[in-house]
């Protein structure tokens, strides 16, 4: 794959305020096969998941699947319940990104000639990211973050000559309520 | 007790009181069919597997029982890949167990080797691949549990040849736990008052009933709440049987092909109350132009029904069993005389009635044989909890339309996927749930050529169905599409009437054959078959070619443009 220099905003609207990401947050038994049903709910109806994470929870008889994927409200709310029917599905949160910690992870290496490598190593220190490997002629960093900032440095990286970008995709729970419990103010949002 | 995985499946279906299985051995399932010959269960040997599956659905129509149906593995698989995805489109219960190559195997294109749990993953409820002998019992267990509770579904167990012929510690287990998977069966209290405040209110209601209400065995329930409230009732074409059509507040089958009464009665509703069905694009024709003044109750034991394809203004999810007469108490509390307040629609309706009723000529001289007339002689010969069995296409229309359902669960089609030669081996499985009833499939000529080698299976294990072709010599429905909206030009669809000569054929299976070509013989002829109990009897009514199933709301219009008759289609 080429690197084109203009990325596509993870998160929010799209360009052209048509495409909108959601993200799912779903909690499955961790057993073979669940990820191809999954995945099959969102193939029939012709819709692209735009990044997948899937790994076992702190119980490793259950994983969490986060899922982004483009799809107006009203397909999607029939989506999560079709997930909702597959036997091997326990429970779907619908993550608002106002809502929750997100993350995501970014290896890329980078080919550099000498004047480009502090360039470089400043970014990633800038970032606060990692050189975790480094060539002949080449560095991999790795950076952790929003997917926004990933974005931004993703954008920024675009100047040199990048090998290879692989992002993980999302990985996202629910931010914790701030209010102490002997406060009484209820809040009207829902959990999840 | 060490069993083999093979015994061990089979006494687990023991367990799940399985009478019978619809099946047909082959290489990878050879290990099974060892320890069944030492099992009460009857196995039934049909000719092809798709039979098995469709034989499995008839019975489970009629008994509300989870069909049974088991086959090899490869091509004996993907067979029945038919019968799951229509089963799965009409919610039954089904159990189907595939055998498959040996684990080593597995992976390798190894000789009938099908990827089954993926191949049927999207026209299952749920599948599952046994790697361990000691998974038996607990799969088949939560097999049996998942295929019959919720909304019902076919489920299917792949079961590679190692791991029946390896061996294990028998175990039953005493409860299944699926911890993803717990259907909501009591409806939402607040809702169901809601509910049936806007009942109190309406002034045109429908209560528009799917067959839903036959899977939760809530047609008792249904006919209470119809009666006390005095609301008129549709039956969708999966559900026709579920309210009597005797009764007088029966409107009959909305939809496509439903009469002008029921179709209508929707279109102007001030109130659907939709019970079980799942607004079907048969049903609703253009949506955007459906029930466009009814607000929307929408009772479902599947939370993605609510809101499919209409927002409804009260959402139920649980099951009608239950949520029924919930929600006839909470009408009872309001106190309102809903039936005074009906007066006007009901009379409104019954104009309708008297206008617009189904018809058709039969011309007196007995010729052309008109097919409806068929379907009426066959009902008034047969007694009234006859169960009927139908393909799909222009017959099947006519016999829902024609016959008159007053009981449950009497009749059994492919109503979503509309599979075509559903009807043979669907009515052998129906015989076998129910013998005492008399089982007729009415079928059509191009369906009958699909399945028809199961009447081998019904003369072998002396299941004596009836079966009536509305012989037309053409895919009839296909032929009234090209002839209503292809300018007549008639495209691949003429069958013949005489090839194959049906009679010779039904005669080398071992049935009963007759023909009858004109009206004139069709009494003779009906006595005959109705005289015969000791094997299958085939009937080739050789119909009128031209005939049409009126109404029809044509494809994309709305319900407000529906064509009552040839007459109306002559004008336009």
């Amino acid at each position: 794959m080429t690197f084109s220099g203009s990325v596509v905003p993870m998160g929010g609207n799209g360009a052209n305020g048509a495409a909108k990401h959601h993200v799912l947050s779903v909690l499955v038994e961790n057993k073979s096969g669940v990820l191809a049903r999954i995945a099959q709910l969102f193939s029939r109806r012709g819709y692209n998941i735009y990044s997948l994470s899937v790994a076992p929870t702190e119980d490793d008889r259950f994983s969490r699947v986060t899922i982004v994927v483009d799809v107006e409200s009203a397909p999607l709310e029939q989506i999560t319940k079709q997930l909702h029917k597959l036997i091997n599905v326990l429970k779907i949160s619908e993550i608002n990104a106002s809502q929750a910690v997100e993350y995501e992870l970014l290896l890329g290496s980078i080919s550099t000639s000498s004047e480009s490598r502090s360039e470089i190593i400043e970014l990633v220190r800038i970032f606060d990211g990692k050189i975790v490997d480094v060539g002949f002629d080449k560095l991999t960093v790795m950076l952790a973050g929003s997917p926004k900032t990933l974005d931004d440095f993703e954008a920024l990286l675009a100047v040199y000559p990048i090998v290879e970008i692989q992002r993980t995709g999302r990985v996202a729970l629910q931010k914790l309520d701030r209010s102490a419990p002997t406060r009484a103010r209820s809040k009207s949002g829902k959990a999840s | 007790m060490q069993l083999t995985g093979a015994q061990a499946l089979i006494k687990s279906l023991e367990m799940e009181q399985v009478e019978v299985i619809f099946g047909l051995p082959g290489g990878a399932i050879l290990p099974v069919y060892d320890p069944l010959l030492d099992s009460t269960i009857r196995h039934i040997l049909v000719r092809h597997e798709q039979g098995a599956g469709h034989a499995a659905e008839g019975y489970a129509h009629v008994t509300g029982r989870p069909g049974v149906a088991m086959v090899t593995s490869g091509p004996a698989a993907t067979n029945i890949v038919t019968a799951l995805a229509d089963a799965y489109m009409d919610s039954i219960p089904l159990v189907v167990i595939t055998g498959q190559v040996g684990t080593t195997l597995i992976g390798t294109d190894a000789f009938q080797e099908a990827d089954t749990t993926g191949i049927t993953m999207s026209v299952t409820k749920h599948n599952w691949l046994v790697t361990d002998a000691s998974q038996i019992p607990t799969v088949v267990r939560e097999a049996f549990h998942v295929a019959t509770t919720g909304r019902p579904g076919p489920v299917l167990i792949d079961l590679p040849k190692d791991v029946s012929n390896q061996l294990m510690e028998w175990y039953w287990p005493e409860s299944v736990d699926l911890p993803g998977y717990k259907p909501t069966l009591k409806g939402h209290p607040k809702m169901i008052q809601e509910a049936a405040k806007l009942i109190s209110k309406a002034l045109r209601p429908v209560l528009y009933v799917g067959g839903g209400v036959l899977r939760a065995d809530a047609t008792k329930e249904l006919l209470t709440l119809a009666e006390h409230c005095g609301i008129p009732v549709v039956t969708t074409l999966m559900a026709r049987g579920a309210f009597p059509d005797d009764n007088p507040l029966c409107l009959g089958m909305p939809g496509m092909h439903g009469n002008y009464t029921a179709v209508t009665s929707m279109q102007k509703s001030d109130l659907l109350i939709t019970l079980g069905a799942r607004f079907d694009d048969r049903v609703t024709g253009n949506v955007a132009g459906f029930a466009p003044y009814a607000k929307v109750i929408h009772v479902d034991i599947d939370p993605a029904e609510l809101g499919k394809i209409r927002n409804p203004d009260v959402p139920i999810v649980g099951d009608l069993k239950l949520v029924i007469p919930e929600l006839t108490k909470e009408i009872k509390k309001l106190k309102v005389d809903i039936k005074a307040q009906l007066e006007p629609w009901i009379a409104e309706l019954a104009t309708w009635r008297e206008k617009f009723p189904l018809t058709y000529q039969q011309d007196p001289s007995g010729r052309p044989l008109k097919p409806q007339y068929v379907i009426e002689r066959l009902r008034q010969m047969a007694p009234p909890d006859t169960i009927v069995v139908s393909g799909v296409g222009q017959h099947q229309m006519w016999a829902s339309q024609f016959w008159k359902f007053n009981h449950p669960n009497t009749w059994v089609n492919s109503g979503g996927l509309g599979t075509m030669g559903f009807a043979v081996p669907a009515a052998l499985g129906a015989k076998v749930g129910r013998p005492d009833k008399v089982v007729w499939a009415i079928d059509g000529d191009g369906c009958f050529q699909m399945t028809a080698q199961e009447l081998v299976t019904a003369t072998a294990e002396r299941i004596p169905i009836k079966v009536a072709i509305l012989n037309n010599a053409y895919l009839g429905m296909v032929r009234q599409w090209q002839e209503m909206f292809y300018d007549q030009r008639y495209s691949e669809v003429y069958l013949s009437p005489d090839l194959p000569d049906y009679v010779k054929w039904a005669e080398a299976m071992g049935c009963v054959g007759i023909r009858v070509d004109s009206a004139d013989e069709v009494q003779v002829a009906i006595e005959k078959a109705n005289s015969i109990n000791d094997r299958p009897v085939v009937i080739d009514f050789r119909t009128d070619t031209w005939e049409k199933v009126f109404p029809m709301v044509p494809a994309g219009k709305t319900n407000d443009e529906i064509v009552i008759g040839p007459q109306e289609m002559e004008k336009k």
